[in-house]
């Protein structure tokens, strides 16, 4: 047989793309959770463990370089696993030119009816967060090196609509997880029916604990136990 | 008038003499080889995509000849082999119970009554072996022992295991054996496949089989197709009964133009009736579901002893049962052959103690084998038959008795064929359920897939080999007069069925033949009611042509103008089955004559007149066909009385 | 039982199509699904009225050839059971039915509900098969088999080809169809030489047909007649990554 195009441009290619993508994604927001739990242990503890993030790598490496370093993998992350997406979206879209009529209701997974919307309103959340939390353009106190008092600002009880867009995006997120968890092991070649229930359990309960994990920080501040 | 003439007797000149077991081997060495280089030169028109077609169409492309395949279906992976759910026979002997190619010979012979040849029942048993192997190599999942061996059960009454089988679905296993081998072939260009093509006519040059001509069933283009043989391998007939296992496409049309065209039909009157399908639940129904023959091994038939018992069946006592299979033929009980036990289902219902809805129905029970066993043993067994059950009829069979009824399932006749599988038409060769080949009066369970992939694979690209290579034909095409007077009979055919535009359906009509087919020609047959159908049939297939109503054109996708079509040539093959029922005055296998019966209501061979194939020879529309005898020597195996008492 | 049906008619590939009404009176609930059309069509036809085309052959859940949305669930509401084997019990008097085609850009519409599945029978034209030339077979008892491969190569080969798996699936992916022959062969000894060209050559032969990429979402599996499960993608997957990542010259069968 001759190959017709690159391996990676098939729809099995894509997927694993996708795979791969969404573990790195993955792995950084397990990061982030961890670091988001930290806002616990108090404002000092807090402040000093996000200037500790921008010198990860001193000596070896000068300044925040470790920082924009993973920031370009995250980029490169976030663009790949988009840009299969859509491909695979727009295939998808030519596969069935013509819609049904009637319009069933799901048969197979709920979360993965909702892989496609539920990412781009993930993305959406992302690019508020980055202006919110990292740039502070949008949030209220916006200070630089203080983003214990900006957390704290953030989702303070009158701004309950952050509250809520947060949470329906960490919602969002979770669903997406829990297809997404499972389909990359199934892309990359999860094949046993024993191996998929398991892998199915994982996604499940790592997406709860996910959820779990980034609520807790709004909903502490919302309910006052962090101030 | 008469109904037939007699002819000259035929023979077959092509098996050698000689030891029986030499013939094929005999046969091989003396065919005519053709050259490689010339293969490619070569064409040869396939029909049919099942086992005999498919696995025919593939070997010929491997060993070279171009090849050009139709089925009438959107994939050749559709034939109607794919439904065949027992298994196959092959003379391995892997269970070291006995078996041999003499014993599968010898089962064969006598299990078709004394009404096949001898040579090519033989060559069938010797060629069995290596399909098993052929089929293994291609990656047909056979069911297999825990040391990885392949499993074999016993069948259909046999008393050795040499049945293969791929749980209940062994036809499509092996289909899609045959079938990917094709399409291996169709990818390397070596096979042209047109699917959704319908054969409607064979064209003869010079008095042999030169092309076909097609239509195309998604836009209704007629062409005609020219190649240096012609292969049918189009299936049975059982549709004439309207309602059979067969599929719904099923149709004797290929055959029967090729028929007309000249190739004798031969034992039209064989068919066997498979006692153990789900009775018809209405005037609906369009077709018969066969459940497994297995279901026998432990399900008991049983009626009530007295007619018109209404009760339901849980609450008739033991001794108001009548578990006749048992009672008439206690040594081999529920598992007499498939001719018997549909007969005596018969006799029961028509004596009024038929059970169901229509009364054309007995029970199969389980009860007794649920108590012995537990249901968690019968699920393993039968699970998969007992959920199709339930599915059609709405019932659950491990609670209230199974009702089953006997249906048409394969037709033994077909049309005429030598040792090489030659019509007699030379150029036009015939394969599979399509000829009259090797079960004579009654095929035994597993040996019909069997006898479609010997055919298929290892008998026909051998023989016609040895015709080809007596070429090179004439180069004809389509332009040649002959060809292009079979074109316009096909046209002239379609516009006539189109222009009657009556008031009545074809369906009707179909299912109208059926019931009197059923009825006459069915699982018992008598002189006075095949003269009644002969002339119920004339009579309908002149009403057919007076009031048939075909919507639509014959330019696009028009399965009403499909089914017409089938459905005259189902009327003129009617009543030949009809004729060749009523001059084989004896009963033989799948032909019983209330005439011919032991004094205890066995069928009665008669060797001495009737040890003949019959072979009917067109003549024309209306007029009588002539009979040509083959008359069959056992020279191997010796015709006795079958006996299962 | 009285129904209104609701079923697309197109009159060829280049007709828009349309939703066509028409209502079914004293339908029996001992009626297969494709009775009840076939009620329907004898009425039409003497109507002078243009039959609804739709494919079928054995009726007995077997062929793959007939293939109905019904109600928007591919081969109708009861799992594991074809259009054909569907019974009008399953239904309620009064209910009104949509009946619609498969519908994939890679399944394009002849007529009515009738559809060109050619791209399932490329797909295996692509490699869904052994060579094995007729008479080049060693003795079938040469190469034992562990039963649990054997069985499940079976489960995996009960695929019909009749599309539901496309026609379910969001992405209208045949993944399904094309892992089941896959996994068939790639369980046995006798599937091994060509265990990684094969893969390729099934892969681009789907992709190029049009059809969509799988994404897990397991619609396929539930709507198959003969529970083809969904793991048998993960084994598609494993074995493409493993053929296209090793470099040409690694690939096995290469």
């Amino acid at each position: 047989m001759t190959k017709t195009r690159s391996p990676i441009r098939s729809n099995v290619g894509l997927k694993a793309v996708m795979a791969v993508t969404g573990i790195l994604l993955v792995l950084f927001l397990i990061a982030h959770m961890l670091g988001n739990l930290k806002v616990f242990t108090g404002e000092t503890s807090f402040d000093h463990y996000a200037h500790w993030l921008r010198d990860i790598g001193k000596p070896l490496l000068p300044g925040v370089w470790f920082l924009w370093i993973l920031r370009t993998v995250l980029v490169v992350a976030v663009v790949a696993h988009i840009w299969a997406a859509t491909v695979l979206a727009l295939r998808a879209r030519a596969a069935r030119p013509v819609k049904y009529a009637h319009r069933k209701k799901v048969r197979g997974s709920y979360a993965a009816r909702t892989m496609r919307w539920g990412g781009v309103i993930i993305l959406l959340f992302v690019i508020y967060h980055l202006l919110d939390l990292t740039t502070g353009t949008l949030n209220p106190v916006g200070t630089e090196g203080k983003p214990y008092g900006n957390v704290v600002a953030d989702f303070a009880p009158e701004r309950w609509y952050v509250t809520l867009f947060y949470t329906l995006a960490i919602v969002t997120l979770g669903f997406h997880l829990r297809h997404g968890a499972f389909s990359a092991f199934r892309s990359l070649g999860q094949q046993t029916p024993r191996g998929e229930r398991r892998a199915r359990n994982a996604a499940l309960v790592f997406a709860v604990v996910l959820c779990a994990g980034y609520l807790v920080v709004p909903f502490a501040v919302l309910t006052g136990l962090v101030s | 008038m008469e109904l037939f003439t007699e002819g000259d007797p035929i023979a077959d000149t092509k098996a050698p003499a000689g030891p029986i077991e030499k013939r094929w081997e005999t046969r091989r060495f003396e065919a005519k080889l053709v050259n490689p280089a010339n293969r490619r030169k070569m064409t040869v028109i396939v029909v049919g995509t099942g086992l005999a077609g498919g696995s025919a169409a593939a070997t010929l492309a491997e060993q070279g000849y171009h090849v050009k395949s139709y089925c009438y279906q959107d994939s050749p992976r559709r034939a109607h082999s794919i439904a065949a759910q027992g298994g196959i026979n092959a003379a391995k002997n892997y269970r070291n119970d006995g078996d041999s190619v003499h014993r599968l010979f010898y089962d064969t012979v006598k299990g078709g009554d004394f009404r096949s040849r001898e040579s090519n029942v033989h060559r069938l048993a010797e060629v069995s072996v290596n399909i098993i192997d052929q089929c293994v190599a291609q990656g047909v999942p056979f069911a297999r022992e825990y040391g990885g061996l392949l499993d074999t059960r016993s069948f259909g009454g046999a008393q050795v295991q040499r049945t293969f089988y791929a749980r209940g679905q062994t036809g499509q296993q092996l289909l899609l054996g045959a079938y990917q081998a094709l399409e291996r072939q169709i990818g390397l260009g070596n096979v042209e496949m047109n699917a959704r093509h319908e054969m409607l006519e064979l064209v003869i040059v010079d008095g042999k089989a030169r092309g076909i001509v097609v239509r195309d069933l998604v836009t209704g283009e007629i062409s005609t197709e020219m190649a240096d043989a012609v292969v049918l391998a189009s299936g049975g007939y059982g549709n004439v009964f309207y309602l059979s296992t067969n599929a719904k496409g099923c149709n004797v049309t290929a055959t029967w133009r090729a028929h007309r065209k000249g190739a004798y039909f031969a034992n039209p009157c064989y068919t066997q009736i498979h006692p153990t399908c789900i009775p018809v639940s209405g005037d609906h129904q369009s077709k018969l579901t066969l459940m497994s023959e297995s279901l026998r091994n432990d399900g008991r038939v049983w009626v009530p002893k007295n007619k018109g018992d209404d009760r339901n069946p849980r609450d008739i006592p033991e001794d108001e049962r009548d578990y006749y299979l048992e009672r008439i033929y206690p040594s081999f009980g529920n598992l007499v052959p498939r001719d018997i036990a549909s007969r005596a289902a018969k006799n029961v219902c028509d004596e009024g103690r038929g059970v169901g809805p229509t009364k054309l129905g007995v029970y199969l029970d389980f009860a007794d084998a649920i108590d012995r066993l537990g249901r968690k043993a019968i699920e393993a067994k039968y699970g998969n038959l007992f959920e199709m059950y339930e599915r059609i009829t709405g019932e659950d069979p491990y609670e209230v008795p199974m009702r089953i009824y006997p249906a048409v399932h394969y037709t033994m006749g077909g049309l005429w064929v030598d040792y090489d599988l030659q019509s007699s038409i030379p150029g036009l060769f015939v394969i599979g359920e399509a000829n009259f080949s090797d079960h004579g009066a009654n095929r035994l369970g597993a040996s019909a897939l069997m006898q479609g992939l010997a055919d298929g694979y290892f008998v026909l690209p051998t023989t016609i080999a040895n015709y080809l290579a007596s070429g090179p034909l004439d180069k004809v095409d389509a332009s040649h007069p002959a060809a292009v007077e079979a074109r316009t009979d096909v046209e002239d055919r379609i516009q006539r069925l189109l222009a009657v535009n009556g008031d009545r359906t074809v369906d009707s009509f179909h299912r109208e033949l059926g019931q009197i087919m059923w009825e006459h020609c069915g699982m018992e047959r008598s002189e006075a009611g095949l003269r009644k159908a002969i002339g119920e049939i004339r009579d309908l297939r002149d009403a057919f042509w007076q009031r048939v109503k075909v919507s639509g054109t014959g330019e696009e996708l028009n399965q009403s103008l499909e089914k017409a079509g089938r459905v005259a040539d189902f009327f003129e093959l009617a009543e030949l089955m009809c004729i060749d029922a009523l001059h084989r005055e004896e009963s033989c296998g799948g032909h019983f004559r209330a005439e011919h019966q032991t004094p205890d209501g066995e069928a009665q061979r008669d060797d001495e007149k009737f040890a003949y194939v019959a072979a009917w020879e067109f003549t024309a529309t209306g007029e009588p066909s002539v009979l040509h005898k083959e008359d069959l020597k056992f020279e191997y195996v010796h015709p006795t009385q079958r006996s299962y008492k | 039982m009285n129904l209104t049906l609701r079923i697309w008619r197109q009159k060829g590939p280049e007709d828009k199509g349309r939703m066509v009404t028409y209502p079914v009176n004293d339908v029996s609930p001992d009626m297969s699904f494709l009775e009840m059309l076939d009620v329907l069509n004898e009425r039409l036809i003497l109507d002078g009225e243009d039959p609804v085309a739709f494919d079928h052959d054995c009726r007995e859940g077997i062929c793959g050839m007939c293939g109905l949305m019904i109600n928007g669930d591919a081969h109708g509401p009861q799992r594991g059971t074809t259009a054909c084997q569907l019974h009008m019990r399953q239904f309620t008097d009064g209910e009104t039915i949509d009946i619609e085609p498969w519908r994939a850009s890679a399944f394009p519409v002849i007529k009515d509900l009738v559809v060109n599945r050619g791209a399932f029978d490329k797909i295996i034209a692509a490699g869904g098969y052994i060579t094995a030339p007729t008479g080049s077979a060693p003795e079938a008892h040469s190469t034992p088999v562990a039963k649990a491969n054997a069985d499940a190569a079976f489960e995996s080969a009960a695929c019909i080809g009749c599309g539901a798996c496309v026609a379910a699936c969001p992405n209208g992916s045949g993944m399904l169809f094309t892992a089941a022959k896959l996994t068939q062969l790639s369980l046995l000894p006798q599937g091994q030489p060509e265990r990684y060209t094969r893969v390729i050559g099934m892969v681009d032969a789907h992709d190029e047909a049009g059809f969509g990429g799988c994404t897990n979402a397991g619609e396929c599996t539930v709507v198959c007649p003969k529970g083809i499960p969904l793991n048998t993608i993960g084994r598609l997957n494993r074995d493409y990554l493993a053929a296209t990542t090793k470099g040409a010259g690694n690939t096995p069968g290469s």
